[in-house]
């Protein structure tokens, strides 16, 4: 097939993030509760991977264990070669938008990673994040005065600000509107082109993670293994009605055992 | 406009206890308590005597600088008790035992270790506003949401960094909180303090006009004086919580 050719295929880019044989079991009133079984996962530059799951299934530890907050019980985490030990910079994990400091306005949020900068190169790139977010005109306020989506827009600003190679989001437009969620993604959507950082992103949102990813990596429930990876060979922007999109998500859906009817 | 109508009802109403107060003194011609008028003279009295500002200068200097002992000391070690909980639940019964004692039954022990004088006021008004600040500061450490915490070490912040720039600022509006309350216990102790210790100030002025001839119009001036200017010390510590980087505290 030419899919092959297409810019949106980056599978066979150079492999960034590697997750081997990871086991997370957590002692609960000393008993061992396994949350991950076996869970071996490879991360290409700049691609967008979704982790699709049902609430509760342990991909939020995954993804806790990738961004190196919690050590895993059985297996190893590595990127560029190099096992992830704890949270470093050069990956920044963006939770829902109750992350940013709200005794900060949305400048200094942003220039929150930059303190080793000059006060030149500070001040141009948080004059760049504040327009690739589109907050131009807030730069002095504060998150309470923001929006749900202004508020995780900036906090996706501060993380890029500091240039890191990847990102990871945690279910990051969980708490929004469901009109603000599908603006979200295709914001995000644009930043990811601008800026082509690696994602990893956590959602139990089958239309979000059909919508935004290029390889969606369906969960099961706890402890939580890999059921399948599907491929989403979509070109950006992608019309949601197509066939190739409903096959894409339906076929998610029965892979979940959910029939899609309400 | 809206400001003199948030001052109308409270000026009115004291007015009317103003009014009652002279009324009541002038109809049973009591000769233990003085009236209204028999205060403001006294306080004018103070003033020629250029008394009244020394008083009150002595009581906010005593009052100001156990203050600011208190919380130089009080914030950083809340800080680490609350950052640190192995500590803070190690050192929090000790905390509780000492909470409850009254500053003034610490009055023998500081005139014997700081004689009678300045020093011994200056350390029972730290006492008493110390124990407040540490627990309130601990506490409000302890309440920093812990994604701000892994949002700063994501950051590649140093564990120092980490307290001055996250854990510091998020804990800021309620540690100002508790600061409001303890310099409010601090200008209480200073009535205290300054009836064993020293020979100037709102509280020497009390205690020093009852004995010195049974002045209850100077008596009654002095606590007015202290009510008044311990309004003024809330109102002062309430506007710092309006600043913009900390009007987020006050509705969570």
């Amino acid at each position: 097939m030419a899919e092959i050719a297409l810019p949106w295929k980056v599978t066979n880019t150079r492999t960034r993030l590697k997750i081997e044989h990871l086991s997370m079991s957590f002692r609960d009133n000393g008993r061992a509760v396994d949350v991950l079984d076996d869970v071996s996962l490879d991360v290409g530059e700049g691609e967008f991977v979704c982790i699709l799951g049902p609430s509760g299934c342990g991909k939020s530890t995954l993804l806790n264990i990738v961004g190196g907050f919690i050590p895993p019980t059985k297996g190893r985490v590595s990127i560029d070669g190099e096992t992830v030990r704890g949270p470093d910079p050069r990956r920044i994990f963006v939770f829902q938008e109750r992350g940013v400091f709200p005794w900060l306005d949305v400048e200094d949020n942003i220039g929150f990673g930059l303190s080793r900068l000059s006060r030149q190169e500070k001040s141009r790139r948080i004059d760049y994040y504040v327009r690739l977010v589109g907050l131009s005109g807030f730069e002095h306020a504060y998150p309470q005065e923001l929006s749900g989506g202004m508020k995780q827009r900036l906090e996706v600003a501060r993380a890029l600000a500091v240039n890191p190679d990847m990102l990871f989001l945690d279910e990051p437009f969980g708490a929004l509107d469901s009109i603000t969620r599908l603006v979200m993604r295709g914001e995000l959507l644009r930043i990811w082109e601008a800026e082509r950082k690696t994602i990893l992103f956590v959602t139990h949102d089958i239309e979000e993670s059909v919508q935004l990813a290029d390889r969606v990596v369906v969960m099961s429930t706890r402890p939580a293994e890999i059921r399948r990876i599907v491929e989403i060979d979509i070109p950006h922007p992608r019309d949601i009605s197509s066939r190739r999109y409903l096959q894409l998500r339906d076929s998610i859906f029965e892979e979940i055992g959910l029939a899609h009817k309400v | 406009m809206k400001r003199l109508q948030t001052l109308l009802w409270p000026l009115v109403t004291a007015a009317i206890v103003l009014t009652v107060w002279q009324l009541a003194v002038t109809a049973t011609d009591t000769q233990i308590f003085p009236s209204p008028v028999g205060v403001e003279k006294a306080v004018a009295q103070l003033f020629r005597k250029g008394l009244l500002l020394r008083y009150v200068g002595d009581s906010l200097f005593r009052v100001g600088t156990g203050y600011l002992v208190a919380i130089s000391l009080g914030i950083p070690l809340g800080i680490v008790l609350g950052y640190y909980p192995d500590a803070g639940d190690a050192v929090s019964p000790l905390i509780q035992i000492l909470r409850p004692i009254s500053p003034l039954a610490w009055i023998p022990l500081s005139v014997v270790w700081f004689g009678v004088g300045n020093l011994a006021a200056i350390f029972l008004i730290s006492l008493a506003s110390f124990f407040p600040v540490v627990v309130s500061t601990m506490n409000a450490v302890r309440n920093v949401p812990h994604i701000f915490l892994r949002a700063g070490c994501n950051f590649g912040l140093s564990p120092i960094a980490v307290l001055t720039r996250v854990v510091f600022p998020a804990a800021l509006p309620q540690i100002l909180i508790g600061l409001r309350i303890s310099l409010g216990i601090a200008w209480l102790v200073v009535v205290a303090a300054e009836m064993i210790a020293v020979d100037s100030g709102l509280g020497y002025l009390i205690i020093d006009s009852r004995n010195a001839g049974k002045r209850y119009d100077l008596v009654v001036a002095g606590m007015l004086l202290i009510g008044l200017i311990g309004l003024g010390l809330d109102t002062g510590m309430r506007r710092l919580n309006y600043l913009k980087s900390m009007r987020w505290g006050i509705s969570q």
